[in-house]
């Protein structure tokens, strides 16, 4: 490869040397290891008998699999009100705050109103505000409400919508303005306009944002946490914690199990949903 | 999808009739508008806008949310937590817990969107696997992360045994106890910062780098000249949104460590949460609010600035 070589055929790309070749797919192997060597080292020690977790050095191949610890951390933390109750405040949580989005974005963009750009800005400035901050004060305005350790105090405070607002507002500023103006010519209503227009030309947003917010919702830990004080009100991630305390350092193939039962829901989401993830992630960066 | 194809249809039909444009009843839109918005503000106003504000009431006050309300005290609780040593560890604490992590996002997701963006085969397999740990429940993967760090029987000594070296405590250690937390805390983000890179990189106009190219530019130059100062944009919006992030951060914190050994790895967020709802000290709580929410309008203020010069500069 001579510098004039290089000069006759710029837009060629360049060859790269087999050497540099084979370093790169060292690292990318290694890179791929890191990120699967954790997540298998789980799924092992949750399907190892005990006997195999505490020997030392730990295998890293398992010689036999059993569902043992699956049983074992069911057992010890009642698993079934954690999933009752994550599936809930995932469903209705994400159902309120989606139709909360589309119902404003829908408003901002096809409805009149006085100040409403003004008011606009009030929905994004919420995004300013970090969400750690408002614990305390949430906590105790959710205690006057009566809501401390029920459905609503869980569900209500997060419903509000400032990003998911914003994302589906930019889309419907993107749709054919004539395609709507056409069916409230046509005597739709706004809602009908909303239902049967705009929301089917919105479906790879309305999914993105769909997919985002229950992920957000079901991977929620501080807010239960504070907010629930019985063990029959706890979500899954709280109640690993519980039961990650309760085990302690001495059960790890019980506590490996329940991680996994807490993880498995929003990895089978991540590995089926992944591009309307990945779609509404960069979205927000390359708009932010 | 038939809805579309119907008012499709139906459009020579209404340019027919009276223009859409100007409804005859604004008060009727007015009162749709308002009906159509008010959940969403309602709840915004309540639970993001009035916590501020409760807030800097609660920072005036004295309170161990049993007594029937709160003693004001004016400006004691902030005389009290700016003089404090111990404030001041966590904001150190928080300081280096954020300077590491948002360095190595930087660094590292780089890295890895240079590799990704490399024609390699399964690069998008290695794409979606590095990624996956950010949708996954922070809680879950801290409890994860315990265990392979636990030195007696975590993955940590498996790697470590065969190299001969004793693996170290390090989450029970109060000079390691931070760097766990930031290996976990990377762990789990690191795939974003590389996605939003990648994401930039492809985004990018060959000509400039093919204009390098031709003039002899070597791979590292045409990317340090070229490919950088054109994901500044990307950068900036990753350092907002790291900062803000690791700020809050706190299942990972309260799962793995508990803000020790000690207060090791208390920070600003963990200091909210054990003074309000361990010590039940809501002025305290209350006053470290206020102290993050002005840091981090402070941060994103600087950012934006530092970052418009440079836009309009470079």
């Amino acid at each position: 490869m001579t510098a004039t070589l290089e000069r006759t055929a710029p837009a060629r790309p360049q060859q790269t040397p087999r050497s540099v070749r084979a370093v790169q797919y060292v690292v990318l192997v290694g890179v791929a290891a890191v990120f699967l060597g954790p997540l298998y080292w789980l799924l092992t020690t949750s399907l190892k008998a005990a006997d195999e977790i505490y020997q030392a050095p730990p295998e890293w191949w398992p010689s036999a699999l059993t569902w043992e610890n699956f049983g074992l951390a069911w057992h010890a933390a009642p698993f079934d009100m954690f999933f009752l109750n994550s599936t809930v405040t995932t469903v209705a949580g994400t159902a309120l705050k989606v139709a909360n989005a589309v119902l404003t974005a829908y408003a901002f963009v096809y409805l009149r109103f006085p100040f409403k750009n003004v008011l606009f800005m009030g929905v994004l400035g919420a995004m300013m505000v970090p969400g750690h901050v408002t614990l305390l004060p949430n906590y105790l305005t959710v205690a006057s409400l009566g809501w401390i350790n029920t459905y609503a105090g869980l569900i209500i405070p997060g419903i509000g919508s400032a990003f998911a607002t914003f994302l589906m507002r930019q889309h419907f500023l993107t749709l054919p303005r004539e395609v709507t103006d056409a069916a409230s010519a046509d005597g739709a209503g706004h809602l009908r306009t909303l239902w049967q227009v705009v929301l089917p030309m919105s479906r790879p947003m309305l999914i993105t944002v769909l997919v985002i917010t229950a992920v957000e919702e079901w991977n929620q830990f501080v807010w239960p946490l504070i907010v629930t004080n019985t063990v029959e009100m706890r979500t899954l991630p709280v109640g690993l914690l519980l039961l990650k305390d309760q085990e302690g350092p001495t059960n790890w193939g019980t506590i490996m199990a329940g991680t996994a039962l807490v993880l498995a829901p929003m990895l089978l989401i991540f590995f089926v949903a992944q591009r309307w993830i990945v779609g509404g992630i960069t979205a927000g960066a390359v708009k932010g | 999808m038939t809805a579309v194809g119907e008012s499709v249809r139906a459009l020579p039909d209404a340019s027919a009739r009276p223009t859409p444009s100007a409804p005859p009843r604004p008060l009727r839109e007015y009162g749709l508008f308002a009906l159509m918005v008010a959940p969403n503000l309602i709840v915004i106003a309540v639970f993001a806008y009035w916590p501020i504000l409760y807030n800097a009431y609660l920072s005036l006050t004295e309170w161990n949310m049993i007594a029937v309300r709160p003693t004001f005290v004016g400006l004691a609780n902030y005389a009290r937590t700016l003089t404090d040593p111990a404030f001041h560890q966590t904001l150190w604490t928080t300081a280096v817990f954020t300077g590491l992590i948002v360095a190595g996002s930087v660094v590292i997701g780089l890295a890895l969107a240079v590799l990704l963006n490399l024609p390699l085969a399964g690069r998008g397999f290695v794409r979606t696997l590095s990624f996956a740990p950010h949708v996954l429940s922070g809680a879950a993967v801290a409890t994860l992360w315990l265990f392979i760090f636990d030195p007696g029987y975590g993955l940590v000594r498996v790697l470590l045994d065969p190299l001969g070296i004793t693996a170290p405590n390090l989450v029970n250690d109060s000079d390691g106890a931070l760097l766990a937390l930031v290996i976990v805390y990377l762990w789990k983000n690191i795939g974003f910062a590389g996605l939003i890179y990648l994401t930039g990189m492809q985004g990018l106009p060959r000509e400039l780098d093919e204009a390098a190219l031709i003039d002899g530019a070597g791979a590292w130059t045409r990317f340090r000249r070229v490919t950088l100062p054109q994901l500044r944009p990307i950068t900036f919006f990753l350092l907002i949104t790291t900062v803000i992030g690791t700020f809050q951060a706190f299942d990972v914190i309260a799962v793995m460590t508990s803000g020790g050994p000690g207060d090791a790895t208390t920070t600003l967020s963990w200091a909210i949460y054990s003074e309000g709802f361990e010590a039940f000290d809501a002025g305290r709580a209350a006053t470290i609010s206020i102290i993050m929410f002005v840091i981090l309008l402070i941060v994103t203020a600087v950012q934006v600035r530092i970052m418009e010069r440079r836009v309009h500069v470079g």
